[in-house]
């Protein structure tokens, strides 16, 4: 079986800086971390290599840096890693990235499953799951909280809802979107970790050219949807001080809720 | 689109090819040669000398979309029950389509779902697309992509708006690669630009530190979702819609996925981002005891409890429950803050809230600067005496 695990770097930090230009995010010079729920992406990806046996490919779109959270898939168990670096795929929208990332699975050839985080925390979107799965043609799964079983012809999953959750049977090959609920996520072993800075470490690098895209599909100019302008909102609000007894403010409080325009007004 | 090499021209000079970042550029018998790893990127054409590189690379034009009109709102259904997110969608279209002097429409795809029309009609919309076949008794990502893309293909929105449900952020992507448009996630505000006509999309970024604007000039439709709760139903008095009747070509072999069972479960508001109302403690709380309080409070709101990183440190509560730069961003319908001074790294996490109300004993905590109403006092005080009022008002 052969599994690809799509992988993000995030910028973890408290300072946002943005490019004034283009309004998008200067990346440059940010810690980077491993996207949260693509450690849970990886850690399943590793768990179907240990029980059913698979290859495990970690690919990631980004800067020079971004092998960084390659390296760890690799510690984590990948057996090897492809980075996506080019000038030409900064700036892209989801649908740009997704055409970017479809290229390269597309240029690894087999794969049964493909894995990747809910969503990132920089952008919040969840989009490029759904949309690698339609550049691809193949059964998706959201919100992948469980895995009960695998065959060579299907996956049984428990998607979550609102409300409680589906199970769900998808035919290979399948995109999964994972949630935290899935699983643990081990530590990178140290030994895997430093094989994985070597010389010899199983990472490549693809550019444009060797996915085959032109530049003018990928990155700012391949995307369909642009940032017009950023703004700080202003996040001062009136500040009301309510005065009284407590008995008072209390009654204060439920009156100014209950006449605002909230959707819960009614429980006061 | 192309490079080639006008070989009368071409001296053999190679600065095309240190200048190509592919080594797409081979020249031999002193000819330069494109070769197929050219991705049309023109690094080569501002390289050299002799104008013997032609391209007919040309700057992206806006194409011409005077051909869509019109805006959708995907009504999504479970069982026959309409999602308000839908009916609020509505009440935002009708107020964008002022701006447009465009329809409002409403996608209702399912099984037996027709009895939903009057609904959809009496929250603003002009016309239905009403799709319904067996095989769309549930929800299943690509037969409902497949009816999007069919509908989209023969009626040519202009913009289509999706609530970010479960449903409706599985299946937004899916639909938006399939039709070729861009799609914004889950925007907080929409209008329409006077000078253009196109939809500004305006969403958080980075944990609510940043709004942006987004504009989808390249593509149709102009594909948003929107979280529920963020936009208000409205009812119109005229009330009555035009129902189109959409027969889809499926078939279940294309469909790839099976539901094998679907499992209600009571709903406990342990996810934080969901909730309508939080009640977040801070060091002002004190310990456990104060927490168990918080609780009843959060029990008696219908919501959930929330904390500051220095309580998950100090053990007092889960780390899923941390609200800030380093664990959860909120938005909830109302926000209270007990005991919580209020750091910039907590403020992040929350500012998105609707209604903030901030009790704190220190009158110069910062948070009562991004709070609606302000109680200074003791948590100790106030919120037995919050949870004392609710419980004898008797609304709950």
């Amino acid at each position: 079986m052969n599994i690809v695990v799509l992988v993000k770097q995030v910028p973890n930090t408290t300072k946002v800086k943005l490019d004034p230009g283009t309004g998008n995010l200067i990346r440059e010079g940010l810690e980077g971390i491993v996207n949260p729920d693509d450690l849970h992406a990886i850690e399943a990806a590793v768990r179907i290599k240990e029980e059913n046996g698979a290859k495990v490919t970690a690919v990631s779109m980004g800067p020079p840096q971004a092998v960084d959270a390659l390296t760890q898939a690799i510690g984590m168990g990948a057996d090897q890693a492809i980075l996506l670096c080019d000038r030409a795929f900064a700036g892209a929208d989801t649908w740009a990235t997704s055409l970017t990332l479809s290229r390269a699975i597309e240029k690894i050839g087999e794969y049964d499953l493909i894995f990747c985080g809910h969503q990132a925390i920089d952008g919040d979107t969840a989009q490029i799951g759904s949309q690698v799965a339609d550049w691809l043609d193949i059964a998706q799964a959201t919100y992948v909280k469980e895995i009960e079983t695998i065959s060579d012809r299907e996956i049984i999953v428990k998607r979550r809802l609102e409300n409680g959750f589906e199970r769900v049977s998808c035919q290979l090959p399948a995109l999964l979107t994972v949630i935290k609920d899935l699983n643990e996520p081990r530590f990178a072993h140290v030994e895997r970790l430093i094989t994985a800075c070597t010389q010899k470490a199983p990472i490549q690098i693809w550019n444009a050219a060797d996915i085959g895209v032109s530049t003018c599909e990928v990155g700012l100019e391949g995307s369909n949807t642009h940032v017009i302008k950023t703004f700080t909102p202003n996040f001062k609000r009136q500040n009301e001080i309510l005065e009284g007894s407590k008995e008072e403010v209390v009654a204060k409080l439920f009156e100014r809720l209950k006449k605002s325009d909230t959707t819960l007004a009614h429980i006061f | 689109m192309t490079i080639w090499i006008i070989e009368d021209q071409c001296d053999g000079c190679k600065r095309c090819q240190q200048a190509c970042p592919y080594e797409s550029i081979e020249v031999t018998d002193g000819v330069a040669r494109v070769t197929d790893r050219c991705t049309s990127c023109g690094a080569c054409v501002a390289a050299c000398k002799k104008e013997a590189i032609g391209s007919d690379i040309t700057p992206r034009q806006v194409p011409d979309f005077s051909d869509h009109t019109g805006i959708w709102v995907f009504a999504e259904q479970t069982d026959g029950h309409l999602a308000n997110v839908g009916l609020e969608l509505l009440g935002k279209a009708r107020e964008l389509s002022v701006h447009l002097n465009e329809d409002v429409s409403a996608v209702l795809i399912g099984k037996n779902v027709a009895g939903l029309c009057d609904t959809l009609a009496e929250h603003g919309a002009h016309n239905i697309y009403l799709v319904e076949d067996d095989l769309l008794e549930q929800y299943r990502t690509i037969a409902y992509t497949d009816v999007m893309q069919a509908l989209v293909k023969e009626y040519k929105p202009g913009i289509l708006l999706i609530g970010a449900t479960a449903l409706g952020r599985d299946l937004a992507p899916r639909v938006s690669r399939r039709v070729g448009a861009g799609l914004t996630a889950d925007c907080t505000e929409l209008s329409i630009d006077p000078d253009e006509r196109i939809l500004w999309q305006t969403r958080p970024a980075f944990g609510g530190n940043v709004m942006a604007t987004i504009a989808n000039r390249y593509s149709r439709p102009q594909m948003t979702t929107v979280r529920p709760g963020v936009m208000e139903k409205k009812t119109v008095t005229e009330g009555v819609a035009n129902i189109i009747r959409f027969k889809p070509r499926l078939n279940e072999a294309d469909i790839r996925t099976r539901v094998l069972e679907i499992v209600k479960e009571k709903k406990s508001v342990t996810d934080i981002t969901e909730a309508g109302v939080i009640v977040a403690g801070g060091r002002g709380v004190g310990d456990k005891k104060g927490f168990d309080m918080l609780q009843k409070l959060a029990d008696l709101l219908g919501g959930a409890l929330a904390c500051t990183r220095l309580i998950v440190e100090q053990g007092i509560m889960p780390q899923h429950a941390q609200v800030g730069q380093t664990g959860k961003t909120v938005r909830p319908e109302i926000f209270i803050a007990c005991g919580i001074s209020g750091a910039i790294q907590h403020r992040a996490g929350m500012m998105g809230s609707r209604y903030v109300i901030a009790i704190n004993n220190d009158p110069k905590a910062p948070i009562f600067q991004v709070a609606n109403w302000g109680i200074v006092g003791d948590v100790n005080d106030i919120v037995p005496e919050m949870i004392k009022q609710l419980s004898n008002g008797g609304t709950l």
